[in-house]
């Protein structure tokens, strides 16, 4: 058998012309265009105007009523408890990695990318892996995880829906919770017509029958099962995955092997956690009271048991989130990736989803996390990428200011990496509006300014132009207008206009 | 008015009315006057005052914003009460300020946001009598800083529901972002437009014939994209809003210049 058909999900995946922009692309492409481009580009997108429709809708929906009155005391403790683990981050990972020793499992501390990808090759090479269905995982994109195996001649099948579904295109996730978010029905029926060969209507009960019947054959032959990991608790070493799909669940039993991979932060304290913490992802993430399937793993399949892989390695990756833990970012680390910053966020709606933002975590998380994980020069500009609008913190299941944060990085970018003009330009007028006569003299030449042609700015480069052609400017003229009314008022003794 | 507790006589109370009054919108500045004397409120306009800083630390700037930040305190200081014309920028006040100053600027920054409110908060407790009369319809804007920051929801239609006369249409968008963002705007623009085209198409849909809000800076966004689109949707400040109703000035929505 070639390598090229071990896989029956992926039969037929050459037929499939993807259609993505270079910058949706899985993994993110090395070289990136300036980040004002490819947000300009994004909203030209076909997708973005019905992604951001459906989005919206969804926003409206989860979101709209604010809070239900049952979970804020949940949202709280749930804050708590996050912070708890944080505040003691190297303690609980040990003790989650004894555990998970102690029932048997395998734990492999990688420091790194590299790290994370060679203790995961070895574990592939020893069983001479050939197929590996994965349920899906964000770190393993953060790490590159497919790629780096397709590259080895092993064949990775993604068997979350939406994650399948990116993937037969060839895409990142757009979404974290909702990896196919930026595609409609129709987009779906399009790919999975190429797929099968043959048309496939846009029922949606089809087409997920369709991917059933694709995926299941898979779940059988794979020689290994990765997964991502929502929770680990630290008392007993159980991880836990949630899916609506049943697939966390199949890939972690089916398979002889399981591999979990996942970030030190996503561990928790006791068992008895997850009853406030899997209903808050539920709600934040789904809308769900409780996800479909919670698949709790302690250990590989002891004496007696009928089901359960032959063997359990947990793969615990830093990429630098022990240096986060020790900034005033550290709160970042108390995500539990339910997405909902992003679904409430207007401009990553309007953006159509994630893929814009040019790395692996988008979004307002994505926007604050990505820089602060350094994978890119580029992603420092992200915390501009924000109009700064507080939905997301409103909505974050584990009340992590977000818009602070961000402010906060812009900080630290221009620290960094401003020139040296605009640092002396915000300087100067700062000195300028800290003093009335200054401040007065600035509203002149901003009356003067008014006075240019109206069309100026359209007329210069970059910028200026781009701004000035999608809006009417105000209007400068009337710079001062209200200074001088208001001397006109006080030679008659009242500061009233009677206009 | 109500003595102040700390001198006597009657309480002084200023009307900070952010730097978009000074460049760009004086409308609104000129028709708070009006509406908060109508209130029977003797309210002044520090003629030092200048801006909050708020762009210079939404654009990266903490150490600039707080120079004027320090400024603004040394400005307002003196007065009882400080009744802010744009929900951002009193937003700033109380969220910003305890954020990028420390030692004595930061205890008397808490001090002053203490009894720093936005212009429809003030007048949610006063001015009740006031004659407000409005033929029209309107939509509202919640904007971000005022609704998240100082989670002001409520006061503007409390106040906007004195008006005989005038129609509030919930709009389902009312609390989605303009895309102004301050420097937001001008580092993605077509993004800043696109945000507000979506603000306006919600709007085009109600029976209204203008957005209201109580940000100059989000009307400004809003009403400069429309005019570029050729949108039928205007905008309003709630003080113009306010100003209009009264006895001496007009009688409907869309007389109002």
């Amino acid at each position: 058998m070639s390598a090229s058909n071990i896989s029956h999900a992926l039969q037929g995946r050459e037929r499939i012309a993807p259609e993505r922009p270079a910058w949706a692309a899985s993994p993110e492409p090395p070289e990136r265009e300036a980040l004002p481009l490819v947000t300009a580009q994004a909203l030209q997108r076909t997708a973005a105007a019905p992604t951001a429709d459906r989005l919206g809708q969804r926003s409206q929906d989860w979101h709209g009523e604010g809070w239900p009155e049952h979970l804020v005391p949940l949202r709280e403790h749930a804050a708590r408890l996050r912070r708890e683990t944080l505040d003691d981050l190297g303690g609980y990972v040990a003790q989650l990695s004894n555990q998970v020793s102690a029932h048997g499992g395998v734990v492999h501390h990688a420091a790194d990318t590299s790290e994370a990808l060679a203790a995961i090759r070895g574990v592939i090479a020893e069983r001479q892996a050939r197929l590996v269905v994965k349920s899906k995982s964000m770190v393993t994109e953060e790490i590159g995880l497919n790629h780096a195996l397709e590259a080895d001649g092993v064949q990775v099948v993604e068997t979350d829906l939406g994650e399948w579904i990116v993937q037969l295109g060839d895409e990142r996730p757009s979404h974290l919770v909702a990896p196919a978010a930026h595609l409609s029905r129709e987009d779906v029926a399009q790919r999975f017509s190429a797929l099968a060969g043959e048309p496939m209507s846009t029922d949606a009960d089809e087409l997920a029958a369709f991917a059933r019947q694709r995926l299941r054959q898979d779940y059988q032959d794979a020689d290994i099962g990765i997964t991502g990991v929502n929770f680990a608790v630290a008392e007993t070493g159980t991880l836990v995955t949630v899916t609506n799909e049943g697939n966390a669940r199949m890939a972690t039993s089916q398979p002889p092997v399981h591999i979990a991979v996942m970030t030190p932060e996503k561990v928790i304290a006791r068992m008895r956690d997850l009853g406030t913490l899997l209903p808050l992802l539920s709600h934040s993430g789904a809308h769900q009271q409780v996800t479909t399937y919670q698949t709790m793993v302690t250990g590989p399949r002891r004496d007696g048991e009928d089901d359960g892989p032959e063997e359990l390695h947990l793969v615990i990756v830093d990429n630098g989130r022990s240096d986060i833990a020790e900034t005033k970012y550290r709160d970042i680390l108390a995500c539990i990736r339910c997405g909902a910053c992003q679904t409430a966020c207007p401009v990553f709606r309007t953006l159509g989803g994630g893929h814009a933002y040019g790395s692996v975590y988008a979004g307002p998380v994505g926007a604050v996390l990505s820089p602060l994980l350094g994978e890119h020069p580029q992603d420092a500009e992200l915390p501009f990428l924000s109009s700064l609008c507080g939905s997301c913190a409103d909505v974050c299941p584990v009340q992590i200011p977000l818009p602070d944060m961000l402010v906060d990085l812009r900080a630290d970018y221009t620290r960094t990496q401003e020139s040296a003009t605009a640092r002396a330009g915000w300087k100067a007028w700062s000195a300028l509006w800290s003093h009335p006569l200054g401040y007065r003299l600035s509203i002149v030449v901003t009356r003067l300014g008014g006075l240019l042609p109206r069309w100026l700015p359209a007329a210069l480069p970059g910028a200026p132009r781009r701004w000035a052609t999608g809006r009417k400017l105000p209007d400068l003229r009337q710079s001062g207008r209200f200074r001088k009314a208001l001397r006109r008022m006080r030679l008659h003794g009242a500061e009233r206009s009677h206009r | 008015m109500t003595q102040s507790e700390t001198h006597a006589g009657p309480a002084r109370i200023a009307l900070f009315t952010s730097c978009a009054a000074d460049l760009a919108a004086a409308g609104p500045a000129l028709a708070a006057l009006d509406v908060l004397h109508a209130a029977g409120v003797a309210a002044t306009c520090p003629q030092a005052q200048s801006c909050c800083g708020q762009v210079a630390v939404n654009s990266g700037y903490p150490e600039q914003a707080a120079r004027l930040a320090r400024h603004w305190i040394e400005t307002f200081e003196p007065y009882d009460m400080i009744i802010g014309l744009s929900g951002s920028c009193t937003a700033s006040i109380h969220h910003q300020f305890p954020r990028i100053l420390s030692g004595q600027w930061l205890r008397r920054a808490e001090k002053l946001a203490e009894r720093t409110v936005e212009f429809t908060q003030f007048l949610q407790r006063h001015g009740r009598d006031m004659d407000l009369s409005l033929q029209g319809s309107i939509t509202w804007h919640d904007s971000c800083h005022m609704l998240r920051t100082l989670g002001e929801r409520a006061a503007p239609r409390a106040v906007l529901q004195r008006v005989r006369g005038l129609q509030l249409v919930e709009a389902a968008e009312s609390e989605t972002c303009c895309g102004f963002g301050g420097t937001f705007a001008v580092k993605f623009p077509e993004l800043s437009c696109a945000m507000a085209d979506r603000k306006l198409t919600d709007a085009m849909r109600l029976p209204v014939t203008h957005v209201a809000s109580a940000d100059a800076t989000c009307l400004l966004q809003l009403g400069g994209r429309a005019a570029a689109t050729g949108s039928a949707v205007r905008t309003v400040h709630v003080a113009e809003l306010l100003a209009a109703a009264l006895p001496d000035g007009v009688s409907t929505v869309e007389e109002i210049a």
